[in-house]
């Protein structure tokens, strides 16, 4: 019957997952149980932003400029209505964190994906063609790599945002940050699947498949690229929170997303000139929430990395 | 032994003989703008002019409370009304040892107005001059012109033989990008002598003791040292660390920090500049708005509607902290005798709604408001609350914040008054009302040609009109009517949004005494340090 067919297929799913070594290596690591909870609270609040948070601190008619610079609702002058107090344009800090960590996570994950497919598609076509593909692929990664990251998000994100000039950046800021820390990141991608293309190019199984007549897009698409993965998704892993953090960058360099709609970079960026003057709510609690998002998904890839890696096992 | 020990040991064998070498005081100041080019024609900004006239002298000068004092000229009298005979001080020397003289005042004046000056109009281009002797030169209007010295303090005066020899006679335009000798080397006649100048960076002056109020001077120091630091916290926390003896303008979240600290105090006070929105009244259409066809800003009820949304006594008690006066006109009322006759329209949204429902919006519509981020105190959190108020009443504001450098380019004259909703800040050079109404009322063509920094477009005949007879008017009452009745009518009329006369932040070491002018300029020579 198709239903128990379905259940059982789910079933067996299930049980494969739990059966397999990298659950295993999940259970038996107390840190990794924690990093994952973390992020999946992190996920799911930022998910659900607008459900959960007590202000729309977008919504500009909803400000209050009387209602700004308000200390968390703990300390003597704060107001329950906020709980970790207000910014200097009278914006709910909790909110603020909830909608900001809701446009860091997804500039981080849109432009994980987009270095990804680009690096994964390079690196393919270098290490399956060779030649003077490869060459020309691998020089331009090579040239740069000797560049750091950040640099180049802060050159393409810089020069863009100057060039577009009559642009309307609360709209444009999103998409230049994606291609700005996607273009800085698909060298990693393409280096790793490259090599592992060219150990598996050689392997009887594409030799097969090569024989039989196969396109070599497929090949690559079907019979490599599942092959390779495995790497791909240790290094996005790392790369979301990578990602992240270069998004705080560019936008607490001013490069990145505007002040009226902000991300964590924007508040740290905000609350900076107001460290001498008392507010520290304004700066420390995005901080703090940046650095708790960093760290748990760092150790959700660091324990990724080690549960794959063969030699460990 | 390290340097400093060796500097220790040294000082502590002569200390006992050298207490006069060892009293050499040195005043290290930071500002939020840099120095760039040290020709005094290159850029009409009150900073860049204010710092170079410690080194350069105009024929006039002002003093702590901006009243007008003799500089390089004794006195001067009015011989008919087009005629102005200026007395020069006898025995002045500039600093290479030359004689100031007439041929450095008509020669500066020349200079004044050639190509790439940016200071164009300080002296009127039409004016010819007469060397009558060595210390008399005579200034020819082609019309009467009262208030003519009014802005001569930031003029500075050049060395004409000087110039000549060292290939300075053309004038180091803004957007040179090569230097030249003047742009890199000073030589004036002022107190202050420069010894080192990296541009953008740092500058060092030293004291000139062949001055010519040397006997009288009010200062100790010997040598002052300049810094540009941009960034708000690095320059607070330069000055908390004792680096610093000033700097300035402190931003305003941080004056309680450094008043509360025992060895440092902030000066506060009414700065001259207002802060205003201004909205394009020329266009047929706005840029970057909802509105296709045709211009909202053109009906006085949606100009009127933007000034009842606005909610000026938030903005300067929250985002300026009480460090600005909310103001209904577009200049200080310490410069214009009859502005408390003149108030705000009051902030009332449901108002500004109404207004907006009669002028046919009732949803509102979207418009850009451009903005810089680093020139005025606060500009772009002001932008941002401008927007949220607006919202209030259904219009959807979309900030555009930039660096001042890329906004300047864009939105004057040079970019093609590129912008329909702006802010900006004004003080007028002349510290007189006739200034606001030539630059900011008068009316423009495309080019510029007539108000040239009335970018909005606004026009009324009958303002330029008045204005024509205020700058000829020499009776005092009478020019005050005129004044107040040209006031009346652009304020009548909504030509801009006045938000605040924002306030003068310094902060300073309990160590030293500074004076502090309303136009914001550090004058050395009225520093002491203990």
């Amino acid at each position: 019957m198709p239903m128990n067919k379905e259940t059982g297929r789910k079933m067996s799913l299930i049980v494969r997952i739990l059966d397999s070594d990298i659950w295993y290596s999940f259970t038996r690591s107390k840190v990794t149980m924690i990093a994952a909870l973390i992020t999946f609270l992190i996920f799911a609040s930022a998910l659900f932003a607008p459900i959960i948070s007590p202000h729309n601190p977008f919504d500009l008619a909803s400000l209050s400029l009387m209602d700004s610079l308000l200390p968390p609702a703990w300390s003597a002058e704060g107001d329950p209505n906020y709980l970790l107090g207000t910014d200097d344009q009278g914006r709910d800090v909790l909110s603020t964190i909830l909608y900001g960590s809701r446009i860091s996570l997804a500039v981080g994950l849109v432009s994980v994906a987009f270095a990804a497919v680009l690096g994964i598609t390079l690196g393919l076509i270098a290490g399956y063609m060779g030649g003077r593909v490869d060459a020309i692929i691998m020089r331009i990664a090579d040239v740069q790599l000797s560049f750091p990251a950040i640099l180049i998000a802060l050159l393409i994100a810089g020069t863009v945002n100057a060039l577009a000039d009559g642009m309307d950046r609360e709209r444009s800021a999103f998409t230049v940050l994606i291609i700005s820390i996607g273009l800085s990141f698909w060298v990693q991608y393409a280096r790793t699947v490259r090599s592992s293309t060219l150990v598996e190019r050689n392997k009887e199984y594409v030799q097969a498949a090569r024989l039989i007549g196969l396109h070599p897009f497929l090949i690559m698409l079907r019979h490599v690229l599942p092959n390779v993965m495995g790497p791909v998704l240790v290094i996005a892993t790392i790369n979301l929170a990578l990602a992240v953090i270069t998004e705080a960058t560019l936008s607490f360099l001013g490069v990145g997303i505007p002040g009226t709609q902000p991300s964590l970079g924007t508040m740290i960026r905000t609350g900076n000139d107001f460290l001498f003057s008392g507010e520290w709510w304004i700066t420390l609690f995005p901080g703090a929430m940046l650095a708790i998002l960093v760290l748990a998904v760092n150790l959700l890839g660091d324990w990724l990395r080690d549960a794959l890696n063969p030699k460990l096992r | 032994m390290s340097k400093f020990g060796r500097f220790l040991a040294a000082s502590a064998l002569m200390g006992a003989f050298a207490t006069s070498a060892m009293a050499e005081k040195s005043f290290d100041y930071a500002f939020q703008g840099s120095l760039k080019s040290l020709d005094p024609y290159t850029l009409r900004e009150t900073f860049t002019l204010g710092i170079l006239t410690n080194v350069y002298e105009g024929l006039i000068k002002r003093g702590p409370n901006l009243e007008i004092l003799p500089g390089l000229a004794d006195s001067w009298e009015v011989i008919e009304p087009t005629r102005w005979r200026f007395h020069l001080r006898k025995g002045v020397k500039f600093h290479n040892g030359n004689d100031f003289t007439a041929e450095d005042v008509v020669f500066s004046a020349e200079r004044l107005n050639s190509e790439g000056s940016d200071m164009k109009g300080r002296v009127p281009s039409d004016a010819t001059f007469e060397i009558v002797d060595d210390y008399t030169v005579d200034f020819i209007l082609a019309s009467p012109n009262p208030i003519l010295h009014y802005e001569w303090e930031l003029w500075s005066i050049i060395d004409k033989d000087w110039a000549e020899t060292n290939d300075s006679v053309r004038v180091t335009s803004a957007s040179d990008t090569a230097e030249t000798p003047i742009s890199m080397m000073a030589n004036g006649t002022g107190p202050f002598k420069i010894t080192e100048h990296t541009a953008g960076v740092n500058t060092k002056f030293e004291a000139n003791e062949n001055w010519w109020n040397w006997e009288n001077r009010e200062f100790n120091i010997d040598k002052v040292n300049f810094t540009s630091i941009s960034a708000d916290a690095t320059r607070v926390a330069a000055l908390l660390s004792g680096e610093m003896d000033m700097v300035y303008p402190v931003p305003t979240q941080d004056i309680k920090r450094i008043n509360s600290s025992s060895t440092l105090a902030a000066l506060t006070g009414p700065e001259l500049r207002t802060i205003f929105l201004g909205m394009d009244q020329r266009r047929d259409e706005l840029l970057n708005s909802s509105v296709k066809g045709k211009n909202p800003f053109k009906d006085i009820r949606v100009r009127q509607a933007f000034f009842h949304a606005i909610n000026a006594e938030a903005i300067s008690s929250r985002i300026m902290r009480k460090q600005a006066a909310p103001s209904a006109l577009m200049i200080s009322p310490f410069l214009f005798d009859n502005a408390d006759q003149f108030e705000r329209l009051a902030y009332d949204p449901d108002k500004a709604k109404a207004l907006l429902t009669e002028a046919g919006y009732p949803d509102g519509f979207e418009i850009r408001i451009d903005c810089p981020n680093d020139r005025y105190v606060n500009d772009e959190s002001i932008c941002q609350a401008v927007a949220a108020m607006m919202a209030k009443v259904g219009i959807k504001v979309n900030v555009n914040a930039q660096p001042k450098a890329q906004y300047f380019a864009k939105i004057l004259a040079s970019g093609g008054y590129e912008t329909s909703f702006y802010l900006l800040g004004w003080t007028p050079g002349s510290l007189d009302s006739h200034n606001i109404f030539a630059n900011l009322y008068g009316c423009r063509d495309d080019a510029g040609k007539g108000g040239m920094f009335n970018i909005g477009g606004y026009c009324n005949p009958e303002v330029d009109a008045l204005a024509k007879e205020i700058l000829v008017e020499n009776d005092a009452a009478k020019r005050l009517d005129l004044v107040t009745q040209a006031y009346k009518i652009v304020t009548d009329e909504v030509g801009y949004l006045p938000l605040h006369q924002q306030g003068l932040a310094w902060g300073v070491s309990k160590d030293v005494s500074v004076a502090q002018r309303a136009d914001n300029v550090l004058r050395f020579e009225h520093i002491t340090k203990n």
